[in-house]
């Protein structure tokens, strides 16, 4: 059992970030963003992210390893078909990679590889089930497995997308097919943390609240304009204005969304974009 | 229907270069109503070609350039003025491109790029419904296919990058799945909207497609 699983089995709150393999073969400075998040008990790794090109999450989350770092492999159907998604992860299973992010995965048109062909021959509810049968030693084609994998499989969910009743539904399905654990986009509002949380919680399945760090204005109105499933409401917007330090106060903001998710959820994930030395003051006591 | 765009007049140059002559090939079919293959675009292509200097030896509009046995057999009727072209340009899509292909040893030449089977909104505007996946879900989906209308094909509800019900590649379309949602609510079917869609079997999908009638055509079902 992962730590991560375990962790979250006691009940206990959980902290998780993410770093994207580099474009490149030198993992010099992913393995040194990985040390600034020692404290985290899991460490994302991105997949293709934004469908830009970059060196294999499968090959980043075995060196994390090597350094004594929980990873959360993360895996998209946008790149692999069944059977390439299928022996990806008989081969993380062997190289002890055990935490899993399951997602469908962003289109080819937002990234750097635009005339790529999409895949996409398994959505996200569908790689959860496969999984799911992988572990009870059985492959898609209905092939035993010599030892079936082993996995903690998550999935991801977007709190503020609209309309809500349908997000819900596809969570629920998400539960039905295998899903673990959730991880969400960010969150930037009480009550529709409340509201989510009023029916993802019947489930059961433990939540982890996507915080990010706001760094200006600027940054908050790209996301509303850009980021599906991420809404900074208008007063968020009006503080990160009237701000003598905008990034003082975007800590102040993501300080309480922890508290946010301390509150309604079992986790937190936190985005910080080359702010991890802000991680401690991020998830500092704001009562203090 | 098969809707198609012209290739541009750069490309078409490019793609002439060295030529002289030429027999000129439409389609009286979906290449007619798409405007790169009827008697119009024929007629307009022969002009630009003759004001670059070259010469058309002759042209003709097939009925459908997508039958075959009948493009072959109309095309021999012009046999002395094909014999006279360096080279064949065929406006239609490329299945009708292969009809003229496969039955000349002369060079054919595609002028149009072939984009997708398309219904008509209304004239010239085309929209693309049905991907021909072979295995129809439209039963289960409120008559909305999302292996079509949705970017990534997603079989079990929106993906992630829903936003205020519209799509994330595309913000000015409804997200299939909210629109599949409202129509199965309307008929009173959510239940179909809950059930989890197993993974599409692509080898009804078989590449290149054969299809032959059963042998009691007409009966409407396939024994």
């Amino acid at each position: 059992m992962s730590r991560l699983a375990e962790k979250l089995a006691q009940q206990q709150f959980v902290m998780t970030a993410e770093i994207a393999p580099p474009k490149g073969v030198d993992v010099t400075s992913a393995l040194a963003r990985a040390e600034l998040l020692q404290t985290m008990d899991a460490i994302n790794v991105t997949d293709n992210q934004g469908a830009c090109m970059r060196m294999s999450p499968v090959a980043l989350a075995r060196l994390l390893i090597e350094q004594g770092y929980e990873p959360i492999l993360q895996l998209t159907c946008r790149d692999r078909n069944r059977m390439a998604l299928q022996s990806e992860l008989l081969g993380a299973a062997a190289l002890g990679i055990e935490n899993l992010l399951l997602l469908t995965g962003d289109h080819p048109q937002f990234g750097d590889h635009k005339a790529a062909r999409p895949v996409f021959d398994l959505d996200s509810v569908q790689l959860l089930k496969a999984v799911a049968q992988l572990q009870q030693g059985v492959d898609m084609a209905g092939k035993a497995l010599n030892h079936p994998p082993r996995f903690f499989s998550g999935a991801a969910v977007a709190p503020a997308a609209e309309p809500q009743v349908l997000v819900l539904k596809k969570l629920a399905k998400k539960v039905a097919c295998g899903a673990q654990f959730f991880q969400t986009q960010a969150v930037f509002k009480r009550s529709q943390l409340e509201s989510f949380m009023a029916s993802a919680g019947l489930f059961r399945t433990p939540v982890i609240m996507g915080v990010l760090l706001l760094k200006n204005l600027r940054m908050a109105e790209f996301l509303n304009r850009n980021i599906p499933g991420v809404q900074v409401p208008e007063d968020l917007l009006q503080r990160l204005e009237g701000a003598a330090d905008p990034l003082a106060e975007g800590v102040k903001i993501a300080r309480e969304m922890v508290v946010l998710a301390r509150e309604f959820c079992q986790g937190v994930h936190l985005m910080t974009f080359g702010h991890e030395d802000l991680l401690p003051q991020i998830l500092a006591d704001p009562s203090v | 229907m098969i809707i198609s765009t012209p290739k541009g007049r750069e490309e078409l140059e490019a793609l002439l270069a060295g030529y002289r002559t030429l027999f000129l090939v439409g389609c009286g079919a979906c290449a007619t109503v798409c405007k790169v293959g009827g008697e119009d675009e024929v007629f307009a292509t022969q002009e630009w070609l003759e004001a670059g200097g070259r010469e058309v030896v002759g042209s003709m509009v097939l009925k459908e350039a997508c039958h075959v046995m009948r493009a072959a057999r109309e095309l021999r009727r012009y046999r002395s003025q094909v014999d006279e072209a360096e080279v064949l340009l065929v406006l239609s899509c490329g299945g009708g491109v292969q009809s003229i292909s496969s039955c000349t040893d002369t060079r054919v030449l595609a002028g149009v790029d072939s984009l997708f089977l398309g219904n008509i909104r209304r004239f010239g505007e085309f929209e693309e419904k049905c991907s021909l996946c072979g295995e129809c879900i439209l039963n289960e989906t409120a008559g909305i296919c999302p292996v079509t209308n949705c970017p990534k094909g997603v079989l079990n509800g929106p993906c992630g990058g829903m936003e205020d019900g519209h799509c994330e590649v595309d913000a000015e379309r409804d997200c299939i799945w909210a629109k599949i949602y409202r129509r199965l609510e309307k008929q009173q079917r959510l239940a179909a909207f809950d059930r989890v869609v197993e993974a599409k079997d692509w080898s009804k999908k078989f590449k290149p497609g054969r299809h032959q009638l059963a042998r009691n055509p007409g009966s409407g079902v396939e024994k």
